[in-house]
């Protein structure tokens, strides 16, 4: 989209506005209808792993609370204010996109990059923990209980759900990259900013995961 | 042409510092609520707070308030057969044992 020429010296065609929209509200809204159809397949993408999670955790309540045990609630829970506060930076960016904000804009998306990378950088922590404790699935489980092979079974969905999870950050990190230098270039501003907004949707969207995952895989069962 | 319209209308930056300090509070809500015996209530108090944060998100952060109709259909959608592939294998799962006991 961004190789589209302007008209020279003319306002009367928007550079971003591609031919076979009628304006820039018919293609913003037709951006986010699309994005939110993308994200509908996501949603049950992820609701797969959420099902298969719950069934098991309805026949093995006590291996679950046995699993949940093992993660790092403190870590957990600075992961969760992590992701929030990039959400909030991410909201902020297409806030500031809308105003035509190009510095503000990138530096919002900046922040957002900057948070997605700590919350990677904890989750790779807590992975080595997982790691040095025996309960990597497979190979290396040397983790010992009564419980121990439903244990397992839980840690395979923990990094089955929370891996696919880091992978949509990791794409999303890339994302925020390209973005952040689109900003830089100016393109964004009160007229067309429907990029950015769809970052953010996409961005917010692996928050949701995570808001989920953090009560059902470091919460739940917890009390016992 | 279409210069001086705009696609929204801008939100508040002090909407959107408010809806983080309530998912702030919630995430420090839902850790208190799981680290405290609630009897068979801390799963859906602990699902219950996740969805109120996923619906700050999704409301405010995702601008679904602001959003069409035909999106507000296809955020619905998603939902629903989110539901549906829920209840239906639950409906499986959860009865299976009826027949021994």
């Amino acid at each position: 989209m961004s190789d589209v020429t302007p008209p020279a010296g003319e306002h009367a065609h928007h550079p971003f506005l591609q031919h076979h929209f009628e304006d820039l509200t018919q293609q913003h809204e037709a951006s986010t209808l699309g994005m939110w159809m993308f994200l509908s397949t996501e949603i049950l993408f992820f609701g797969g792993l959420f099902l298969a999670y719950a069934v098991y955790r309805v026949s093995y309540e006590a291996a679950w609370a046995e699993g949940a045990h093992h993660q790092n609630l403190l870590l957990g829970t600075i992961n969760t204010a992590v992701l929030i506060s990039s959400s909030l930076t991410m909201a902020l960016a297409v806030y500031f996109s809308q105003l035509g904000r190009r510095i503000a804009t990138f530096v919002t998306l900046g922040l957002t990059f900057i948070f997605g990378s700590v919350f990677l950088i904890i989750k790779g922590i807590e992975y080595h923990a997982h790691y040095v404790e025996g309960l990597l699935p497979g190979a290396y489980f040397t983790y010992h209980s009564p419980l121990a092979a439903k244990v397992e079974l839980f840690m395979v969905f923990y990094f089955s759900m929370t891996g696919l999870h880091a992978l949509h950050m990791v794409i999303g990190a890339g994302l925020l990259l390209y973005f952040m230098w689109r900003a830089w270039r100016g393109d964004f501003g009160p007229e067309y900013y429907s990029p950015v907004e769809i970052m953010g949707l996409y961005w917010h969207f692996i928050d949701i995961v995570w808001i989920f995952l953090f009560a059902m895989l470091y919460l739940i069962g917890r009390h016992h | 042409m279409t210069e001086h319209q705009p696609q929204h209308q801008v939100a508040s930056i002090w909407m959107y510092v408010g809806v983080f300090l309530a998912l702030l509070v919630g995430t420090w809500l839902t850790v208190f609520a799981a680290v405290h015996d609630l009897g068979i209530l801390n799963t859906p108090v602990a699902l219950a707070i996740a969805t109120v944060k996923a619906a700050l998100v999704i409301l405010f952060f995702m601008h679904a308030i602001h959003s069409t109709r035909l999106t507000w259909v296809v955020i619905i959608g998603s939902f629903l057969w989110l539901g549906v592939l829920f209840v239906l294998t639950f409906a499986d799962y959860l009865t299976r044992l009826w027949a021994i006991q």
